[in-house]
Formats: structure tokens, sequence, C-alpha cells
């Protein structure tokens, strides 16, 4: 994997520990979360299907049965923030990105 | 008791059976009650008279009137609740003659009206005693809301009041006099206080404690005339030739049967007045019945109203065909008089042959207690407890079931050494038939019966048994009954917070006090597990916040944070946040309002007034806050936290300072309040008023603190709610100073915020409080726990560090990064639409049933403007 399929988008003491950002990459919104004591990174679509809003950077970070979730700030459906998918609706899965850090930075994959 | 043969009286004919009820009283609404809940209620027509100018009301709780409640507040039904149900009703006009040939009455007014079924519910007199110049202008009775506004009337141009009776209805009269300011009396024929219900003993000590609060007792005195005074108006002669001067008498030497109408009409009567009833409540009269004060059964009237409502109930069974009978009442009390604690149970005087007495006496503390057993100590007759009733609830089963008592008795009434272990006589040993509430009597069976059925929490349970929402006396006891059912059914009683932390948020916040933990973390890693959710995160953010109060946008703090909290605004559906500034009381100068308008213009907001007199805006993105926020704080306006589980607003009426009948400056006090309250965070939001007088514009009672003011003082209410479930609030204490009312509210809303569950509003915190109202003013008012000073410490604290969450953010660059929709760019969510309505924008967002069919998510739908 080449350097330049990665593309920076802020540095990882932008995004406060155990919460998350909203950043813009080609033209889609993309949630960016810092997670747990190892400082794991997550990123994935700030578009909420249930509330129909971009507001999924906006929520609170935690565990359901170990699971690392995000859950949505309007009508808290709780997202694995591996997989996607909707605990309460498994049909509903979001969008992920692949997300890393570099030397203090948060790279997005183009 | 004459004995009338059982007839069944079902209704089978499709013409509803007419039932005529004579007296709007407690009871006389009691039978109504019955009619209207019974699942025949269809094949029943009531009518009902009253003489008196309102429906039925409380009148047990008749003294309430003088601490601040309004006769609307004693009201136990409402002209809605009887046409809803098909109930006629004729205020105002007495049943005046019966003609049982033809099976109608007639009314002074000329009404007539044929009945199947007439029910006398006529209830009692005062008695008045035929004493010379008993009849003077001054000389009144304690009864009626009308007899009420006559004593108050009376006492404005009094300055000595004297009761006339020592009995309970006497010294709550001698109470409503005190408070009404006058130097109060009371007189009494017999050698002590309370003489029917209490020994010497109990009796001396209740003298003593009334005595102590400024009430001059005087016994064994009859009272020969009454005749002009020198000093007063008045002037009280007795027997023993002494004498004392007054300027206003009351009356309350027992009650007699109101049973003028059946003696008029050939009804059976007894001997010393009262309308004979069988154990259906039958009169001599196969289609009357007497229910309440004015029934003689056995040869005893029952002046409680406990005996009324089972009357009502039999009475309504005979009439549709069910089996409960009149049998028969136990006459025990307990009761609060001026402040004392007094109980009575059966035997009292220990008039039982062969009975044998125990008897505790703490000076000290003003406690004495007495048991009387049975010859072979095997079973209790009766007991008297003055000072310390928490036994009442033990012993009262124990001797209406004739259980058997312990070796030595005398541990029923001794008090209980920390550290003895639990008394082995709690309520896992009483019967099922074991009365637990006799307001409404439920049983112990019935209790269990709704725990069963699924009622598991303690508000619930009261809500349909009824139990414990009469005088509250029973209320500990059914939380105990609660507790002991569920542990026997197996159900272990799960409070804890959520899966990371095995503990209850009461718990939490214990450990949070005395373990000095000031991070999520540090508690995380010292008491729970894994990384917390949305549940812990927000509640243990809160705790640390009442105890701590530190800045909510702290690094340590952020992640807690719920949606409105971590970007200090409620987010609305499409994500853009409503900003409401502080408007403390709904005051607000014509130029803060114009400076508002400017800013609402400038960012085109749309605006709105809330329930809570403020303003405020909406459709604001979060690029925006930090911009708008900064033109609000310029104009000298501070965050309303409307986004936090804290302090909304405290509403308040205009008050003195403007309105006629404004007794105090509710405007004031209602800023003091909200200053001094803003920003602390709470299990849930808090919401307070202040009205000026008793009109209640403010609407303070359906508030969580709501304060009225009346000439005498701050009278504060606990614990209201209006919102899906609404609450009438509780009168926690009357008659206030500002300081007493402001130390009240400081202790009340930390010991909430420490012992409430999590997103538990005041109103279910009370319903859920084993011990409820009572339990809440003994911590409070008398310290029971000893607690106070650290209550008001916490509190002080929180008042000295308070900060404007937004100005702080304001003063810090760092923060305000957060404050953008993008982390890496400055372009704005393009997918935000309005529409306008009435002229201003609103949010565009697709119904439910759109929004649930495009819940599918792995692509972003383009929204269709």
């Amino acid at each position: 994997m080449s350097e330049f399929n990665w593309e920076t988008v802020c540095s990882v003491t932008d995004i406060s520990k155990n919460t998350g950002v909203c950043a813009l990459h080609h033209g889609e919104q993309v949630a960016i979360f810092r997670v747990g004591p190892d400082e794991q990174l997550f990123a994935l679509q700030n578009y909420d299907p249930f509330g129909q809003a971009n507001v999924l950077s906006r929520g609170i970070v935690g565990d359901v049965d170990g699971l690392l979730t995000i859950s949505s700030p309007l009508y808290k459906q709780h997202f694995s923030l591996e997989s996607g998918k909707c605990l309460e609706d498994e049909s509903v899965i979001l969008q992920t990105y692949m997300v890393r850090q570099q030397d203090g930075l948060v790279q997005l994959k183009v | 008791m004459s004995k009338t043969t059982n007839v069944q009286t079902t209704n089978t004919s499709n013409k509803p059976l007419k039932l005529i009820v004579v007296g709007n009283g407690m009871v006389g609404h009691k039978f109504i009650e019955n009619v209207v809940n019974h699942p025949d209620h269809e094949h029943y027509q009531v009518i009902t008279f009253s003489e008196e100018p309102r429906l039925a009301y409380d009148r047990v709780q008749l003294s309430a009137y003088f601490s601040g409640k309004t006769a609307d507040d004693l009201m136990l039904t409402s002209e809605d609740y009887y046409d809803q149900h098909g109930v006629k009703y004729i205020i105002k006009d007495k049943v005046s003659n019966i003609d049982r040939a033809a099976k109608t009455i007639t009314t002074e007014s000329g009404r007539v009206e044929s009945y199947d079924k007439l029910i006398l519910a006529t209830g009692s007199f005062p008695f008045v005693p035929p004493i010379p110049g008993g009849d003077a202008e001054h000389c009144l009775v304690y009864r009626t809301i009308e007899d009420l506004e006559n004593i108050t009337a009376s006492a404005k141009e009094s300055k000595v009041g004297v009761v006339i009776g020592g009995g309970l209805l006497g010294l709550e009269c001698a109470k409503a006099l005190h408070s009404l300011n006058l130097d109060s009396h009371v007189v009494e024929f017999a050698p002590r206080l309370m003489a029917v219900q209490l020994d010497e003993g109990g009796g001396a000590l209740l003298r003593t404690k009334i005595e102590e609060l400024g009430v001059h007792v005087h016994t064994e005195k009859n009272t020969q005339s009454i005749t002009a005074g020198e000093t007063c108006r008045y002037r009280m002669n007795f027997a023993d030739g002494s004498h004392i001067e007054t300027d206003m008498i009351v009356f309350s030497a027992g009650i007699r049967p109101q049973d003028e109408l059946a003696r008029q009409f050939d009804i059976q009567i007894g001997e010393r007045g009262g309308i004979v009833i069988d154990d259906n409540c039958l009169t001599s009269d196969k289609d009357i019945y007497a229910i309440g004060e004015c029934a003689l059964w056995d040869g005893k009237i029952f002046g409680l109203v406990a005996p009324g409502y089972t009357m009502a109930k039999a009475a309504v069974s005979h009439i549709t065909g069910g089996s409960d009978q009149f049998t028969g009442a136990d006459m025990s009390t307990k009761l609060k008089l001026m402040g004392v604690d007094v109980a009575s149970i059966g035997d009292a005087h220990a008039r039982t042959e062969g009975a044998q007495t125990y008897t505790y006496i703490n000076d000290a503390e003003g406690i004495y207690k007495r048991l009387i057993v049975s010859a072979d100590k095997s079973t209790l007759l009766g007991a008297v407890l003055v000072g310390d009733t928490d036994a009442y609830g033990t012993l009262l089963p124990m001797m209406l079931e004739k259980m058997q008592l312990p070796d030595a008795p005398e541990v029923l009434i001794l008090p209980q050494v920390e550290g003895g272990g639990e008394s082995a006589f709690g309520v896992n040993a009483l019967p099922d038939s074991a009365q637990i509430c006799s307001c409404h009597d439920v049983s112990k069976g019935d209790l269990i019966e709704a725990i069963h059925a699924g009622a598991t929490e303690l508000a619930e349970l009261k809500s349909c048994t009824k139990a414990g929402s009469g005088c509250g006396g029973c209320s500990a006891m059914v939380g105990q009954v609660l507790n002991a059912e569920l542990e026997k059914m197996g159900v272990e009683v799960n409070n804890n917070l959520c899966e990371h932390f095995e503990y209850s948020r009461q718990e939490l916040f214990d450990i949070i006090r005395t373990k000095e933990i000031k991070t999520f973390d540090e508690l995380l890693a010292q008491h729970g597990s894994g990384l917390g959710c949305i549940t812990c995160k927000p509640a243990v953010g809160s705790m640390l916040a009442t105890y701590w109060n530190e800045y909510v946008l702290e690094d340590d703090h952020i992640q807690l944070q719920d949606t409105n909290d971590i970007f200090l605004g409620n987010m609305q559906k499409d994500g853009t946040y409503s900003v409401v500034p502080r408007i403390a009381a709904g005051e607000i100068s014509a130029q803060g309002l114009i400076d508002l308008g400017n800013i609402g213009v400038k960012y085109d907001l749309y605006t709105k007034i809330t329930g809570g007199q403020r303003i405020d805006f909406f459709g604001a993105q979060l690029h925006e806050l930090p911009l708008i926020w900064e033109e609000l704080v310029q104009a000298g306006f501070e965050t309303g936290h409307a986004y936090g589980k804290s302090l909304r607003t405290v509403k308040s009426c205009v008050g003195s300072t403007w309105c006629r009948y404004g007794m105090l400056d509710s405007v004031s006090m209602a800023v003091n309040l909200e200053m001094r309250y803003k920003g602390l965070r709470s299990p849930h939001k808090l919401k307070m008023g202040v009205s000026g007088c008793t009109r209640e514009c403010a609407e303070a009672q359906s508030k969580d603190f709501g304060i009225i003011a009346t000439d005498k003082g701050w009278n504060l209410y606990v614990c209201g709610n209006g919102g899906m479930k609404p609450r009438h609030a509780d009168l926690f204490a009357s008659d206030l100073s500002d300081e007493e009312l402001i130390k009240y509210i400081d202790r009340i809303v930390m010991f909430y915020c420490r012992t409430a569950d999590r997103l538990q509003r005041t109103s279910v915190w009370m319903d859920n409080m084993e011990g409820g109202l009572e339990y809440l003013k003994s911590v409070v008012i008398e310290d029971k726990l000893n607690l106070c000073a650290d209550l008001e410490a916490n509190m002080q604290r929180v008042i000295d560090t308070y900060e404007c969450e937004w100005k702080k953010t304001l003063d810090n660059p760092e923060r305000l990064k957060r404050f953008a929709h993008f982390i890496n760019s400055d372009a704005t969510d393009d997918r935000l639409a309005y529409e306008a309505d009435r002229g201003q924008n609103k949010a565009r967002i697709a119904q439910p049933s759109v929004r649930a069919a495009k819940a599918k998510g792995q692509e972003i739908p383009a929204l269709e403007v």
C-alpha cells in the first residue's frame, strides 16, 4: 500500500479521547472516532439513516457486551464501530472507511 | 342491631335502578365512586344532593386549609367527573321530605325526585353543649369549609381564641388558631387530652408537647356560662369558680349523627341518636340505606372515615348483589397533631380483665409507649404511642389478627439498639389478611396479588392498589411488603446502573463522594469495567458535576456529555441546535428583547417563546453557535442550561411589585432562586415556580419546587410535575422566611441529587420514597440522618464555583475548534433544508414512515427539496 493512497485529515490530538469528529472526504461526510486506552481509530459514514441527519460524529462512544459502539445522538441506536452494523436493526449497516494513524496524523484511505 | 333478611336486589330489568344519595360528603362520594366503578354501573342511575355549596371534599385534611391549601385542593371529585359518569348532582339544596310509600323525596326548593333505593349519607353535626351565652357571634364550630372561613374571619378581629374540646378535632382546631396567630387555649372537660384514645401517661406527654408549642391547655374545666369579658370580648366561667377571657370560641366537643330526616319519617333511630342499620347498611326501611357518621351499627357510631368507606362498599355490594358486609371497624388511629406523633390501638385503657401492661418512657426525647396484653401475655390487646409511632404498623395487625406475642413482649416497644439485629416482627410475620392501608382497606394479600401481577415498583404498587394514597401513614409498610415479597419471589432487585457498573446511582454517588473521585476513567478503572455507554457516561458526568462542579467540557469530561451538553445546545431533528439564553424568572428589559431580536434576525433563526417564560432560537448550525453566543454574552446574557439535566427556569408571576393581590415579591424570589441553582447538574431537569399569592398564576404546584406567598411568608410545595404524568406538588412547609425557604430547598435539591435514580424526576423520586413526604420532612427539617450540614456545604460549593459555560468556552480558542461541522474544511452541512411557515423557517425532515423505509443506510439518500 503506497503512501499516496492515504490522505491526512487532521492530527490525532484534534480528536478528544473517546469522541469523534466529522471530516469532508471527497464529497462525503465521514465520522472518525478515537477510542479506548490504546487509541484505536474508526471511521464510518456521518449520516444517521434513522434520524436522517449528518450527526453520528457527535454521538457517545462506548461498548455493549464487549462490542465497541457509537450511539446516535438523535434516537440512540447503536452501531458497531468496526463493522458499521446497527445493533437494534441488523439490516442497517453503515458504510465504513479505512483509517490509520501515521506520525500523529489521522489519515483516510482515498 | 336490627337484622333484615338479606334481599338480593340485583337489577335485571332494562330500566336503570335509580339511586338517590342524600349528602355528598366523603362517604356519600365513596358510595358513588363504588357504583361508577362497578362492572354493572350502566344498570344504575345516581342522583346526589348536598346542602353544602360544593361537591365532596377531604374533611380529614381540613386543617390544611389554614396552611395554604385552598378549597379546590381539598376537592375529592369534580363536576366533570360526575358529568362524565352520568351522575346527577344538586348542590345547595337540602332534602327535607321523604315519602316512603311513594318512594320520592322533596327538597327545600320544592324539587321532587323518585327513587328505587335511597342512601342516607347525611354525616354528623358538631355537638354544641347548651351553655348560656354559647350562641354569641364569635362562638363557632369546626366541620365545613364555610366554618373555616368563619373562623378565619373571626380570628382577624381577635387576639385570643379558645377551643372547647381536647379531642382529635379540637387539637387540630387549636393548631389552626395558633397558626392564625391567636393566643390559643384548649379547654377540656376530662382530666386529659384525647381522653378516648390515650391513657394518663400518653395524655400527659401530649399535653407537655403541645404546651411547649405555646398552646395553653386547661383540663377538668366544665364551662357553665359565657358572659361579656373585661380584657377580651368574652369571659368563660367554669364550674370550679375559675375563668378565662377570650375573643372567640370554637366548639369541638364531639359529633352527633345527622339523623333528623330519618327521625322525621319514622325510620328506626337509636336511643341516643343514629340511624339503625344492619350488616348490609339497610335501615328499618328495606329500600333505604344509611352509611357513614349518621349510621348506628351495633349501638355504635363510627366517627372515622375508614369505617364509613367500608359501609359505602357494603351498601353498594348489597344493592348490586355482592356479598361484602359491614361487620364493625377497628377504631385504632395514628396521626400527627401539631407535629406530635400520636397513636392509639385497641384497648388503650387496659379495660380487659386481667390485662397486663408494659410501659417505656423516655423523658429526654419525649417518648411514651405502652403495650396492653392479655392476662396470659399471649396476645396484644392495645397500645398507646406518643412521640414515636413507628411501631404502629407492626402492632396494629398483631392486635387485629390476635397473633402470638414473643416471649418478651416489651421488645416490641423498646428502642432498636444499633447492631442489635433486625426485629423478627417485620412484615413477614404478618398474615395475608392483615390490613396495611386502613384508608383504602388494602390488605397485605391485596398488595402481594398486585406485586405478582407486575406492580414491582413502589410508585406503581401505590397507584394500582391505592395503598398509601390516603393519609400516607402506611407508605413505609407498603415498601417493606414490596421488598419482602420481591425477595421471596427470588427477584433479584437489580438496580445496577448498567453493564459497566454493578452499583446503583446512589451507591456510585457515595463512592465518588467518599473516595473523592474526580473523573469517569478513574471511577471506571476502580469500580467498573469496559468503556462505558450512553447510560453510565452521562449519569456519571452529572454526578461528578453535582459534586465537584467542574467545567463540563474539561478534557476528562467531554466524552461523558450527552448529545446536548457536548455542544451546549439542544440538538434538533436535523442536527442543528436551539439556543436558549437565561431569562431569570421571565424578567427581561425591552432593550434585552431588542438585542435578542437583532441576533435572531442576523442568524435567521426560528424564534419561539417557551413554556418556561424564555425565548428559544432554533436552527443554529454548529459553527454558528460560538458566533451567536459571542453576541449574546456581549449583550449581557448567559447560558440558560436548556440542554442540561439541571435547573431550567423559575417561573414567576409579577407579584407584589405590580399586582393588586400580590402578598410578596415573587419575581425577586424567583430571580434569587434561579441565580442560586443555575447550572447545578441533577438526576433530571428541575423546574421551579414562585407565585405571589394563592391565585397561583405561576402554576407553582406543577413544578418540582413550588413556592407560594401568603400573608405570613412562603409556602413550599415539592415534587410536582406537569408533563406526561402530572402530579400535584405536596405541601412541605408553611409560613417560611426567605432564609428558611432557601435552606430547605438547598437540602432537598441536594438530597435528591444524591439519592434519586438516573433520569428520575422529583415526582417519581417522591412516589418511590419509603416513608414518603413525612420521611423527607424528617430528613430535611429534623435532620434525622445528620446530613443537612453536608448537603448545605455541597450546595454552597456548587454555588461558589458557578461559571457560565458559554462564556468560558468562548474564552478558549482550543475549545472553539470543536464547533465546526468539518475538522478539515470550512464548508457547512449541505444537507440542511428549510421551508417557510407563518413567516419563519422550519426544518424539513421526512415523515416517520418515510424515515423508516429509508433506514437502510448503505447509501446517503438525497433529500427531495
